[in-house]
Order: C-alpha cells, then sequence, then structure tokens
C-alpha cells in the first residue's frame, strides 16, 4: 500500500489531469488507470466563463482524492498564499509544493522550496515538495516536516525518463522511510517501471498519459507498468555482471571431453 | 473606486470583498480569494474592506499536473 501522510492507497500512479483531449477523455483515463489521486490546479476565475465551477463538477465525478499544486509559483510567498487559497478551495490539507526557479526547465527553485516548505509545515500542510534529486535540499524538506518527497526524473512534460538514474538511487537509499514518488520527466511505461524497480513508492504523471495518442490506453499501460516495477522490486531484481553465466546446467553437457591433464 | 481584478483594471463600488465577489455572481462558487497577494478566508471577505487599487485575485479548481 502507498501511504501518504495518515491516508493509504492501493494504487501507485497519481494522475495529473490537465492537457486531456476532452473531460471525457480525462474519465475514462482516470478509471483505466485505476488512479485513487489526481492533481488539480488554482487558476483564476472568469464571472462570464465560469469554467473553474465545471471542473470542479467533473472532479467530483471522478470519485479521487485530489492533490492540489502550486504551479507557476516563483517565489515562497506566492506559493504558500496559492496553497492556503488550495486548502479552501479543496478542503485538504495535501499540497504539491512547486516552486519553479525558470521558464526553460521549470526546474524547483530549492532554496524558495524550503522555505515555503517549513511554512507550511507549521501551519498543519501535508506538504508533498516538487524537488530535485539533491540530497541537501531533501534532508531540510525532511526536517520541514515533509514525510513525502517528490523528485523529477526529468524536466516537466519532457518526456526524458531517469536523467539521474544514479541520484534518485542514492535518495532511495539515504532516505529508507520517506515515501518517494518521481513526479515528472516520464516519457513512456518503461520509465516508470524503472522508478518502481528503485523502489520509489509511486509516480505522478501527466503529460506522457493526456497527450499519448490514445490516453486511455496509455492510462491502462502505466498502470500496468507500475505494478510490474512494484513487483520486481519487491521480488528483488538480480545483479547485473559484465560477463555471462550459463542459465543450462553446464555439469552433463554432452560431447565434452573433460580436459586431461 | 479602481481596482485590479485577476490582473485586469475594473471598477466597483463594493466595499468589501464579499460585496465584490456577490457582485460578480460568485455567490455560493467554490472560490478563494486574495488581497494583494495575501489569502482571505472565505469567513473574512465581509470585514476585507477594498481600497481603491488593491490587486484582488479570485480563484477557483482547474485541471493540473
Amino acid at each position: 500500500m502507498l501511504t501518504l501522510y495518515d491516508a493509504r492507497f492501493a494504487s501507485r500512479l497519481l494522475l495529473g489531469t490537465a492537457q486531456y483531449p476532452s473531460p471525457d477523455t480525462l474519465k475514462r483515463a482516470v478509471e483505466a488507470a485505476r488512479a485513487e489521486i489526481v492533481t488539480v490546479s488554482v487558476r483564476r476565475e472568469s464571472a462570464r466563463a465560469r469554467t473553474g465551477q465545471g471542473f470542479w463538477q467533473l472532479i467530483e465525478q471522478l470519485g479521487c482524492r485530489v492533490l492540489p499544486n502550486t504551479a507557476g509559483c516563483r517565489t515562497a510567498k506566492e506559493a504558500v498564499s496559492t496553497a492556503r487559497m488550495a486548502r479552501e478551495l479543496f478542503g485538504t490539507p495535501w499540497i504539491k509544493l512547486e516552486v519553479i526557479a525558470n521558464d526553460d526547465t521549470l526546474q524547483p527553485d530549492l532554496f524558495s522550496l524550503v522555505e515555503a516548505a517549513n511554512i507550511l509545515c507549521a501551519e498543519g500542510f501535508e506538504v508533498l515538495p516538487y524537488t530535485t534529486e539533491d540530497l541537501s535540499a531533501a534532508e531540510r524538506l525532511v526536517a520541514a516536516g515533509c514525510t513525502v518527497l517528490m523528485p523529477w526524473a526529468a524536466p516537466i512534460g519532457s518526456a526524458r525518463g531517469l536523467i539521474n538514474k544514479t541520484g534518485l538511487k542514492t535518495l532511495r537509499a539515504y532516505f529508507p522511510g520517506v515515501t518517494l514518488i518521481v513526479d515528472a520527466g516520464i516519457g513512456a511505461p518503461s520509465h516508470a517501471a524503472e522508478v518502481m524497480e528503485l523502489g520509489y513508492d509511486a509516480v505522478l504523471l501527466n503529460t506522457a498519459v493526456a497527450k499519448a495518442g490514445d490516453p486511455v490506453t496509455m492510462a491502462q499501460a502505466f498502470a500496468r507498468a507500475i505494478e510490474a516495477g512494484r513487483f520486481a522490486f519487491e521480488a528483488g531484481l538480480i545483479e547485473p555482471s559484465d560477463m555471462a553465466t550459463p542459465s543450462t546446467p553446464v555439469a552433463g553437457t554432452p560431447f565434452k571431453i573433460d580436459s586431461v591433464s | 473606486m479602481q481596482i485590479l481584478l485577476n490582473g485586469e483594471r475594473i471598477v466597483t463600488r463594493a466595499r468589501d470583498l464579499d460585496e465584490l465577489c456577490a457582485s460578480l455572481g460568485f455567490a455560493g462558487a467554490r472560490i478563494a480569494t486574495a488581497v494583494n497577494g495575501n489569502f482571505v478566508a472565505a469567513g473574512r471577505r465581509a470585514k476585507t474592506k477594498l481600497t481603491p487599487a488593491d490587486a484582488i485575485e479570485i480563484v477557483a479548481p482547474r485541471q493540473g499536473g
């Protein structure tokens, strides 16, 4: 089971709700993924269009727990105010805390991230910070009160997969008791399986499903890959080696003449 | 008075944040608010007086990754 603060979930796939070709496709993708948690955002509401009110009805139909984000925030102050608005809007203490450093990479601003995490944890938020694999930032986030960390695999929407696998492995080894979720940069189900084989607790993704040719089938593919990767981790992977090792018994091989000295 | 609502200049007769939300048709809607960068809880909107050039944010749920 996946544990996020005091809540437990059977699914280890957290799914974003943006960029789908239609609301119906989003709904069917969430169902196909068997996702129990979906990410949402907070955006300006037009008095005329009232877009958010319609979207909220769709989210309620999904029956999932929502994880609001602070996407687009560039300072700790913006992120803290957005988190407070999200808590009232969605009625949850959860916040996917994002503070972005620059528009090209959408890399987390780790200094502002830690600053905001300290404030929000002290206010009773259950913070899920979008971070990098940097160990010193992770230590400060855990010290702030985060029991979940969400390092990127690669820049958001890049579909590059695990660009620093060693860093992610080190983070897993360094924080055995912290719930670790890879968030961002996943492009293929094989990337998600690789994350899970490292012993990560879950994967959060959006673009790879929403922008796929068939988002519903891709959601199912990711769900199965994540399940397969988790099974593999629990079963214990064998160690790779540079040289071959025969799998068929060597003893009793016909036509073989033992060398005689 | 002139204020900034969601980044756009508007003229309003509303005296407080609650009146502003109601005048825009947001009574009972799922929204959250901030004034000059600071969150204002629903229960405090009526007590939050507006002053000229205030920057108001009215937000709602939206798709997110």
